[in-house]
């Protein structure tokens, strides 16, 4: 078996790429395009029972009891679960995609226990025979409640007399600690060098406010489990996740059940961004399958998704960077207040880090506020907290440039961070290539493109740090040479066809020849889910491994039937091959001609990955993009979009384009419509696609993808995740963009028409007379700068 | 001896202590040697901690050693989506 402590500190590899960097046919396109992918609510089982989800009408209030005699009394229903059902948990810390959780406020958030803390938190759940029983079921489910003042808002949420979610909860992080409870879980705070010796080298300084509304990963397809109990205790589970061994572990938690009688399989999925990283319905499917001794699937409706699953912060944050006239920055200061929904732990410390990496500074303080309010507690999203608090920045630095005269983009390089640069939250980068984007999108005619009146060009850069950790992957041979891949870490954005691609070139077998599958827990060992841009960066280390071991084990069975040493055989360019004093005297042996004699040679040959992977690199993305502003709608097109993004190495330039792209997408969205929109009942106005607004392919122009490739030096192939990164910058560019064409600084997400047009009238911009005359400010000078 | 440096609120369980020079080993000997001076962040180090060697980033890898020239920082767990 291969095993690393994960200290591989891999060179890239020296043998034949045939397929890596290729545009390989992916492995899952075909079932895709004709309709035959299974999706988690494609998969049924006989006699299988509906659940359904009881969920507040309330975005605050005390339960005061839970009545579902007269529901479970119906005919066709099968199974009824409340707060009783789920024992009460210990304070524990658990990672869950940026964050840590507590499994004490997991089990209060699939199921509310003493009050409901948001509109849509699950109350109780059933499971009937018909979607009309559930439905009919849960109207006769009766629950009293306290209606309780609520909070939404996260600047009215850290106010000493807001309406407070959690009467234990004390601010951490501040000395002395407080003795009165609020809705501020955390205070962090990181800071090197001195900022007031900073700020008083500084000749302009630009100090900012800047609001973020709460957006949603809205991914496609819907949370959906299908659960079934066996009477021994037994249970499997087909989902959406990006981490089905997560998924286990959460329901063997909740539900007092041992690991390994759970068996979850990863459906594929429409969708996750961050978002199918914690669990909702899969600890209530299994729950009532329990009950019911049947098998229950639960789907969520758009509506659901959105009232009771988590989106990212609505932040506020305040920005102050000083730099000399000749453009260098030399202090920068910022305070970012997130919220973190129903429980603690939103992506503030990830913001907090991230808010000035891409630059090389010598003085920088950055406090951030975990701040809870009664809104779904908040689930990871692409990057997550670093599209808020580099929004701010890069805002700011815009305006610093502009102030100073200087381009943009230069501004930028001027101050990059490049490898030893301290970082601001301590270490020191590595190889990265920040100054690589920015010269690449310099370099492109669209930076050069002249623009017209009321057209604007924005640049911004982005960073995400990256991560490995714990992977399992295998390959094994089959009769006739062909292999079989089987990876742990549900494949969101191109991991199967990436990690064939690997073992193709590690083996030297053709690409067309390794079927790649996303393995259930109990076919493969314990893998951490998809997420921080991880799978395809250990994935492949895991390939490496696996790969090593077969090929290992090759020559030794070579060794054997060539009757020469070990040490005179080697396995080169796709086969086992003699060598040293045995050198000619063997005819070399493919894998498929050692699959011929698998039998007689050993038995089946196949190997594993099993690692804690480490040397994530960091990665680095530089976004360009033009826009016009229609000043009598205050509608912002996008025209033209860049993103120049470093991938390390691009396993698969297709899906590494498609990241960027993807990324760019989501964050244009954030910029220019996305947003929670709540009444002052605290009830969430716009739970569907047709109010909260996403952006569609003829709302965009072509994204242009530029590969820029530093090799990660702790990666065989050079790999650097690239999933997070491309959705960082798009907000700033966008507002940078929208501050050319416009000459209006919008502080405040999303910048949709009516703030537009609104900003437009309180400045006469949108006036006859300026309407006539195209005064809009527009691009002049070079670069349109 | 290591050149250690604790990020963000650590600090505040060593009594302000935000950077101390220890003969550190390995991840698994640093926290040993955090947890015999510094009793109060022992918790901590259980909960999510991240170790930049010398600019590289190990998470949840005990194992890894550290150089007497080293240069260590103690950072909450990064992940993502």
């Amino acid at each position: 078996m291969a095993e690393t402590n994960g200290t591989t500190n891999g060179a890239v590899l020296d043998i034949p790429q045939t397929y890596v960097g290729t545009r390989t046919v992916r492995p899952d396109g075909v079932d895709k395009v004709t309709g035959r992918a299974r999706f988690a609510a494609d998969f049924n089982l006989p006699g299988q029972l509906v659940g359904r989800v009881l969920r507040s009408p309330h975005p605050h209030a005390r339960i005061i009891s839970i009545d579902t005699s007269k529901a479970q009394a119906l005919p066709g229903v099968k199974a009824v679960i409340t707060r009783d059902d789920f024992a009460d948990q210990a304070s524990e810390l658990i990672p869950a995609g940026e964050m840590m959780m507590n499994y004490r406020d997991v089990v209060r958030n699939v199921m509310a226990r003493e009050k409901v803390l948001y509109e849509g938190h699950a109350v109780a759940a059933v499971a009937a025979t018909s979607v009309a029983v559930a439905k009919k079921a849960l109207k006769l489910i009766d629950v009293k409640y306290e209606v309780l003042p609520h909070v939404i808002d996260v600047v009215e949420a850290m106010n000493p007399s807001a309406p407070v979610l959690h009467p234990d909860l004390f601010t951490a992080g501040v000395e002395p600690k407080p003795d009165k409870a609020s809705n501020v879980a955390k205070r962090i705070e990181i800071a090197i060098g001195d900022i007031e010796a900073g700020f008083g080298k500084a000749d302009v300084i630009v100090e900012r406010e800047f609001n973020t509304a709460p957006v949603h990963q809205g991914y496609i397809e819907p949370h959906a489990a299908l659960a079934t109990v066996s009477e021994d205790g037994t249970a499997e589970v087909w989902v959406t996740t990006q981490g089905h061994f997560i998924v286990r572990a959460h329901c063997a938690r909740l539900l007092g059940m041992d690991i390994s009688k759970i068996r979850v399989t990863a459906s594929e999925i429409g969708g996750g961004f961050g978002g199918k990283t914690v669990v909702y319905l899969e600890p209530l499917a299994v729950a009532l399958s329990r009950k019911a001794k049947r098998p229950v699937k639960m789907v969520m409706s758009r509506e659901e998704v959105f009232k009771a699953s988590g989106p990212t912060s609505g932040a506020n944050i305040r920005v102050k960077l000083g730099a000399s006239k000749d453009g260098k920055f030399v202090a920068g200061y910022a305070e970012l207040r997130y919220q973190a929904g129903a429980f603690p732990g939103s992506p503030v410390q990830p913001g907090v880090f991230c808010a000035f990496a891409p630059y090389d500074m010598e003085n920088v303080k950055v406090v951030g506020y975990d701040v809870v309010s009664n809104r779904p507690k908040v689930a990871a999203y692409r990057a997550p907290g670093a599209p808020i608090s580099e929004f701010a920045v890069e805002s700011v630095v815009d305006e610093i440039a502009k102030k100073l005269d200087i381009d943009p983009v230069e501004l930028r390089l001027q101050n990059a961070a490049r490898e030893g640069t301290k970082a601001a939250y301590g270490p020191k980068f590595g190889p990265i290539g920040l100054t690589e984007t920015l010269h690449a999108v310099e370099k492109t005619n669209h930076y050069t493109t002249p623009l017209q009146p009321w057209q604007g060009r924005g640049v911004a850069s982005g960073f995400w740090f990256n991560i490995g950790g714990e992977t399992c992957a295998s390959l094994t041979v089959n009769e006739d040479g062909t292999v079989s891949l089987v990876a742990g870490t549900p494949d969101i954005g191109g991991l199967r066809a990436s990690l064939a691609a690997v073992a193709a070139d590690e083996l030297g077998v053709p690409y067309e020849k390794v079927r790649p599958i996303i393995g259930d827990t109990g076919s493969i060992g314990f893998n951490f889910l998809t997420g921080g841009s991880r799978s395809c960066f250990s994935g492949a280390m895991a390939i490496v491994e696996a790969a090593k071991e077969i090929k290992a084990d090759l020559c030794r069975r070579a060794a054997k039937l060539w009757d020469c040493k070990p040490e005179d055989v080697e396995f080169s360019h796709g086969a086992v091959r003699a060598k040293g004093a045995a050198a000619g005297k063997h005819t070399p042996m493919t894998v498929a001609d050692c699959a011929k004699v698998a039998g007689k040679t050993g038995g089946p040959i196949g190997g594993t990955g099993r690692i804690n992977a480490q040397g994530a690199g960091p990665s680095f993305g530089t976004h360009l993009v033009d826009v016009e502003v229609d000043p009598e709608t205050g509608r912002v097109t996008i025209l033209r979009y860049t993103v120049a993004q470093d991938a390390g190495r691009a396993i698969h330039p297709s899906y590494v384009e498609g990241q960027f792209q993807g990324g760019a997408v989501q964050g244009i969205g954030w910029a220019l419509n996305e947003e929670y929109i709540y009444g002052k009942d605290g009830k969430l106005q716009n739970a569907g696609f047709l109010d909260y607004r996403m952006p569609v392919a003829s709302d965009l122009p072509m994204i242009d993808a530029i590969l820029v490739e530093v090799p990660n030096p702790r990666h065989p192939y050079g790999v650097r995740g690239v999933g997070e990164t491309p959705i960082v910058p798009p907000m700033a560019a966008i507002a940078n963009a929208i501050e050319q064409a416009t000459g209006v600084r919008f502080t405040e997400l999303p910048m949709s028409p009516p703030k537009v047009l609104k900003a437009l009238r309180e400045r006469g911009l949108n006036t006859r007379e300026a309407l006539r005359s195209g005064n809009g400010k527009n691009g002049h000078g070079k670069n349109g700068h | 001896m290591a050149r250690v440096v604790l990020v963000g609120n650590l600090a505040q369980l060593t009594g302000g202590v935000a950077e101390l020079d220890l003969p550190a080993t390995s991840v698994k000997h640093l926290f040993a040697l955090l947890r015999e001076r510094y009793p109060d962040i022992g918790p901590h180090l259980e909960e999510g901690i991240a170790v930049a060697i010398d600019g590289q980033i190990y998470q949840d890898s005990l194992l890894e050693p550290i150089e007497p020239a080293s240069e260590v920082f103690l950072l909450p767990q990064i992940a993502g989506g």
